[in-house]
């Protein structure tokens, strides 16, 4: 079993909060990833699990087992870094088997497992290669497999593809899903492109500024983001935000009358697919700035309440600039935020 | 383009001159004997070489023990800086500590005092800690010459190697010391070597802390001074020939370590 406990953690750096007390609980052979901005300290959290960082205060536990205070090479688990740090004086068979042989397995059982996660990685080829002689991709495999090979029972991947090209990323993080469900290993994936952590994860865990903010599965984070700040991060586009104002429990869109649940100042969170064009009278008004076809669809940026939109229209639609258009919510899809906290507003089936 | 090639390649061949030349020369007088060192003008190519000269010089007594002072010197020195230079650069290098900027400073600052003002003190101090006329005694001093340069081009060295890859071995289940000696020395090998190789031509072309911190055991250079004085020129050429050449030959042997750089234009 290796089942992760994350239980306030904390870290500061002098004056600097990078983490503000964070308690996560991921389980045996789950994915997870850490989503969120530059800074919000989900690679901190990550090397604190990894033990490259020390934590202010907190624990981890892997498997039951506090692991805090140990140093890295005694927490059983493995790790991909950024820049994959395969090391450059050693050939690919050397490198996969780099952990094998720190922790003192013997020749067969060495041999064995650095053909089995080559074979995995497709790398056979290249085993007696130096990484010098390796592009970026085939080095990204090899790290991979050089965390495998150990079998770990936690595997924690620091944003493994962000310095691949983009055709690459995408062929990788298909191979990477396929890999990892068949290996089984707990993993914690740290990145900030939310597509990636959509594709991959079991279950997201946004963090911001040092907090996670919501910690749900991919359809979940996106499609009730629990603040704002998860709405306008998850998603491309991202969630439209318009702050409206309250009328006697209703709130007043275009020619919509919306029934809105109790608050100060509401903003209503909408996703730019969720949105129908209709007839004037039924809908509220968009005016088209930009039409971006994306091929499957057409991205529209306009105003509508003097707020910016964006909104996902069927690929032939050729709305020209300027042009005023229509648009209503489909039912049940519209999200309540409260503006001063910017958390959502629980609603019954809105 | 053929321009920018031509001063390219009179700039090389100016810079080869200005260390072939001299050692040319010292190599002419070494073999050429009396007469084309007294000769003038001088030939680049004289008409009888003998190493008659380099004989007799070999021959002279005590040339032979001073050399292998010299060399024990000069390889204690080299294993005393890297032993306590390549830590110190690995400190400056990896930890943020109090102080560290000017711990950078201080250690330049080793150089500020010459070491004539210092002689003096230091012959004293020798004496009495039974260090004096010793080949451990001078290699102190040397090291002490060395050092500033090992600390800092180590500090350097260590921080061209990313964090990462220490960390990566770490994870993958070494201590820290393993994980120095099993990734960054491999990946800091050449400039290792580079710190090696300038302590030791340091401490091998130093004459004055060597000459006055011993009598018997001299170093090569040390003893050179006080019998090359009084020998004819073509026997101080020869002499002076005689100290070049190991330092050259010491550089040309680990040469290929100095410019290797992993994954670019290993072996």
């Amino acid at each position: 079993m290796a089942d992760i406990l994350i239980d306030s953690i904390a870290k500061t750096f002098g004056h600097t909060v990078a983490l503000e007390r964070v308690d996560l609980r991921i389980a045996d052979g789950e994915f997870l990833a850490l989503l969120g901005p530059s800074g919000c300290g989900k690679t901190t959290l990550l090397r604190i699990i990894a033990g490259l960082e020390t934590q202010s205060s907190g624990r981890v536990l892997i498997g039951g087992r506090d692991i805090s205070g140990l140093p890295p090479r005694r927490r059983g688990l493995a790790m991909v870094f950024q820049n994959y740090a395969v090391f450059p004086h050693m050939t690919v068979r050397d490198n996969v088997a780099f952990g094998l042989r720190m922790t003192g397995a013997d020749a067969a059982r060495m041999a064995r497992q650095v053909e089995s996660a080559a074979a995995l990685l497709q790398i056979g080829p290249y085993l007696d290669r130096y990484p010098g002689q390796l592009s970026g991709g085939q080095r990204q495999r090899v790290a991979v497999a050089r965390a495998l090979a150990v079998e770990p029972a936690v595997l924690l991947m620091d944003e493994p593809l962000s310095n691949l090209d983009a055709l690459l990323r995408l062929e990788m993080r298909a191979e990477l899903k396929s890999v990892l469900r068949a290996a089984g290993t707990t993993t914690i994936y740290v990145t900030h492109d939310q597509t990636e952590a959509m594709g991959l994860s079991d279950r997201i865990a946004v963090l911001h500024a040092g907090r996670i903010e919501q910690i749900g599965t991919p359809a979940d984070i996106y499609d009730h983001p629990a603040t704002m700040f998860v709405g306008g991060f998850v998603g491309s586009p991202p969630m439209n935000f318009l702050s409206l104002p309250r009328h006697g429990g209703v709130v007043q869109l275009g020619a919509l009358t919306l029934p809105a649940p109790s608050a100060e100042k509401l903003v209503l969170g909408i996703r730019g697919e969720d949105l129908q064009e209709c007839a004037a009278d039924s809908g509220f008004p968009f005016v088209v700035q930009v039409a971006e076809p994306m091929g499957s669809h057409i991205l529209l940026t306009g105003l509508a309440f003097e707020h910016r939109l964006r909104v996902v229209a069927p690929a032939d639609r050729q709305p020209t600039s300027g042009e005023v258009m229509h648009f209503r919510p489909l039912p049940g899809r519209i999200r309540w935020m409260d503006a001063a906290t910017g958390v959502a507003i629980a609603t019954a089936a809105a | 383009m053929t321009v920018r090639r031509g001063i390219f390649l009179s700039g090389v061949a100016m810079l080869c001159a200005w260390t072939l030349v001299p050692i040319w020369l010292v190599a002419l007088g070494a073999v050429g004997g009396r007469d084309v060192v007294n000769a003038w003008p001088k030939t680049f190519f004289p008409s009888s070489t003998s190493l008659a000269t380099l004989r007799a010089f070999l021959d002279v007594q005590g040339v032979w023990s001073a050399t292998l002072v010299s060399v024990e010197v000069a390889l204690l020195c080299m294993a005393f800086s890297l032993l306590l230079g390549a830590p110190a650069g690995y400190a400056l290098a990896r930890y943020n500590f109090r102080g560290a900027t000017t711990y950078r400073l201080l250690i330049l600052l080793t150089r500020a005092f010459p070491v004539g003002i210092l002689a003096l003190p230091l012959a004293v101090t020798f004496i009495h800690l039974g260090l004096y006329d010793r080949p451990l005694g001078v290699a102190l001093i040397h090291t002490a010459l060395a050092l500033p340069f090992a600390v800092l081009v180590s500090a350097s060295l260590f921080q061209a190697i990313p964090r990462e890859f220490e960390e990566a071995a770490w994870v993958f289940g070494c201590s820290r010391l393993r994980a120095f000696l099993r990734v960054v020395l491999p990946l800091a090998l050449p400039g290792v070597a580079a710190i090696a190789i300038f302590a030791f031509v340091i401490s091998w072309n130093e004459v004055f802390a060597a000459a006055v911190l011993t009598v018997r055991h001299r170093t090569l250079t040390a003893y050179l001074l006080t019998v090359l004085a009084e020998s004819p020129l073509h026997v101080q050429f020869a002499g002076g020939f005689v100290l070049i050449v190991p330092s050259v030959v010491f550089i040309f042997l680990v040469r290929k370590h100095l410019f290797a750089m992993w994954g670019i234009a290993n072996r």
